[in-house]
């Protein structure tokens, strides 16, 4: 059945799907291309000092900044950090160390389903656990649901990381006498310490992101922050608003304020990508 | 350090009733240690526990007022002793938008995914890999923004005024271009799925043995014969879980949609042309969630809507999950 001409022809599908591969990768390239491009340059235009520390002026009205919203992405990324890390962490070690039985297998999968789960649907849950028992919108409530979302980053990365520290160094310390607890403590967590960081850095620089969950627990404000008990703003919310608003003046901000937000989510990204390289241990897959 | 003290009192005399000693091979302290762990892991289960039951509370007035008619009903209206709430529009919003995603973003995200993994050469696999994974770090909210700043346009010169010119008698095609559209959630979609979908299928292809390729290339296949005989069958289950995956990231999406879609509400919004205005259900909520009056039936109609989409995004990453914990077990992924 060779022949000269059917061998051409399937050498010529070849190159041709080689070259539609190729088209492939420029349709996904050229989104970020422009997203990136879009940010700097009409985000740039909009930094000042101004700009970064004072909340939004009267709206209709171009000046103010968005320094409220820069404070209220702090405060909600350190509450739900001190909740969801230490949460996610220990978590994490109970499915490397102890979890290879149902119980271990069922977490697991729960967790991984609870990482794909929509924000949207883990604002409403908190809006309907929190809000409403509170009878308010607070920092609190925005805090919750965004350790909700961290939690299963930080326990698959936390169990990924502690699942590569060699046994050997397990036995090691058991054999010096130290107790169970110590030895997890001591030698495996320590030497999955860069692992561990690496999927804290992921799971905060996922949350900074995000708007949905904050729509339905935090509302977002005009001012700084002064109770936990209070809407607070946040950079995320303050770009969508900013986007609605039918002024130039507030696109432009809008855009500025993206490109502060697009800084920090990709700072911690870049970072966890050289703190990663530094270390031996295979990359943990989100 | 309580366990010190017995190494210190010089040699050990070896005791042996002493060792076989219950108490003392289950020290408090592990137990104090695992208790917490245990602790922690446990919190999956009650938040997710507690998340159908709260979400499925918050919705019950609504349910039990409209009942089977809030699946199927049309209407969507807040205002006072006329409320109607009907979520098909919203839902048919979804799975329009989705289905767009799929069937623009899986080629798109497999053709990505056999050129880093069976074709690129290997000094620009790597960075090339890391900047399409950087595309799923960036916050939807900024895709949104773009979306409406910027990729709105490009639809509506590039892809809806030549289909309205030329196709604009389908109904499907009917409709002014206006940029703000189903088309729009749906493409702006499909840029947000690449990265998840791609990726999961490149580390699927990587994981077929090598032996699939050398044994199709010793038959006398090119390159293409070989990935598609060698290597993509064989990958099946794996791709299929990648693009489930995807397909829940397209269905839960909601600030990008939300900024691109048109948001139109009611009767109007059923997903009729893919050039007019739609809704989904993600976007309908993030909408509407601050305006609706507390006292009405308005915020149990929204919940009720997220409750549809909760049982939706289970149902998908559960499969999803099973899938992929499958074609793990065979040795496929990892």
């Amino acid at each position: 059945m060779w022949s000269e001409t059917n061998y051409k022809i399937r050498k010529i599908k070849e190159r041709l799907i080689i070259a539609l591969t190729v088209v492939a990768v420029i349709l996904a390239i050229v989104p970020l291309a422009s997203i990136l491009i879009e940010v700097i340059v009409r985000g740039i235009s909009v930094i000042s000092i101004e700009f970064l520390t004072s909340p939004p002026g009267i709206i209709g009205q171009a000046g103010g900044g968005i320094a409220n919203a820069i404070q209220g992405t702090f405060i909600l990324i350190g509450l739900s950090s001190l909740i969801g890390v230490p949460i996610g962490i220990l978590a994490g070690i109970y499915l490397a160390e102890f979890g290879d039985n149902p119980i271990g297998r069922t977490i697991r999968f729960l967790s991984d389903v609870l990482m794909q789960m929509p924000s949207i649907v883990i604002g409403i849950f908190v809006y309907v656990l929190v809000v409403l028992a509170l009878g308010r919108f607070s920092p609190i409530a925005g805090a919750i649901a965004l350790s909700i979302i961290m939690l299963p980053i930080v326990i698959k990365t936390t169990e990924e990381s502690v699942r590569v520290v060699p046994s050997t160094l397990r036995e090691a310390a058991l054999a010096l006498g130290l107790r169970r607890w110590r030895v997890t403590l001591s030698v495996v967590v320590a030497t999955a310490k860069s692992g561990i960081v690496t999927g804290v850095m992921l799971a905060v620089a996922r949350i900074a992101g995000e708007t949905a969950p904050l729509i339905m627990t935090v509302l977002g404000s005009q001012w700084f922050f002064t109770s936990l008990l209070e809407p607070i703003d946040a950079l995320p919310l303050r770009i969508w608003r900013l986007a609605l608003l039918p002024y130039d003046y507030a696109h432009q901000q809008g855009w500025g304020a993206a490109l502060v937000l697009i800084s920090i989510v990709l700072t911690l990204n870049v970072a966890v990508r050289a703190l990663s390289k530094m270390r031996f241990s295979r990359r943990v897959k989100i | 350090m309580e366990d010190s003290k017995e190494h210190q009192a010089g040699y050990p005399t070896f005791d042996a009733p002493n060792l076989l000693r219950k108490p003392k091979l289950i020290p408090k302290g592990d137990t104090i240690f695992l208790g917490l762990t245990v602790a922690a892991a446990l919190s999956v289960v009650i938040i997710m526990a507690l998340l159908i039951t709260k979400i499925y509370e918050g919705a019950a007035p609504v349910f039990s007022r409209f009942g089977f008619k809030f699946l199927t009903g049309l209407e969507w209206n807040p205002v006072e002793g006329m409320e109607a709430y009907g979520a098909l529009p919203y839902l048919l919003g979804t799975l329009t938008t989705s289905a767009i995603a799929l069937i623009v973003g899986v080629p798109i995200s497999l053709g990505v995914a056999i050129f880093l993994a069976e074709i690129a050469p290997s000094s620009i696999r790597t960075p090339l890999s890391y900047v399409i994974e950087l595309l799923a770090a960036v916050p939807s909210v900024i895709y949104g923004l773009w979306g409406v700043f910027v990729f709105r346009f490009w639809v509506r010169d590039l892809i809806e005024k030549p289909l309205s010119t030329y196709f604009g008698f389908i109904p499907l095609f009917a409709g002014t271009p206006y940029g703000l559209s189903i088309l729009s959630g749906g493409l702006i979609l499909a840029i947000m799925i690449i990265p998840t979908v791609s990726a999961v299928c490149r580390e699927v292809l990587l994981s077929v043995p090598d032996t699939q390729r050398d044994a199709a290339y010793s038959l006398g296949a090119t390159r293409w014969e070989a990935i598609r005989i060698g290597v993509l069958s064989y990958a099946r289950a794996g791709i299929v879980g990648a693009i489930i995956l995807g397909l829940g990231r397209a269905v839960g999406e909601t600030m990008a949609v939300t900024m691109v879609i048109g948001n139109a509400v009611g009767p109007s919004a059923l997903p009729t042309s893919l050039l007019k205005a739609g809704q989904t259900m993600a976007s309908l909520i993030a909408n509407e969630f601050n305006e609706a009056d507390p006292v009405s039936l308005h915020p149990s109609a929204l919940i009720g809507v997220g409750f549809i989409l909760l049982i939706s995004a289970l149902i998908i990453n559960v499969a999803a999950q099973l899938l992929i914990y499958r074609v793990r077990a065979k040795g496929v992924v990892e």
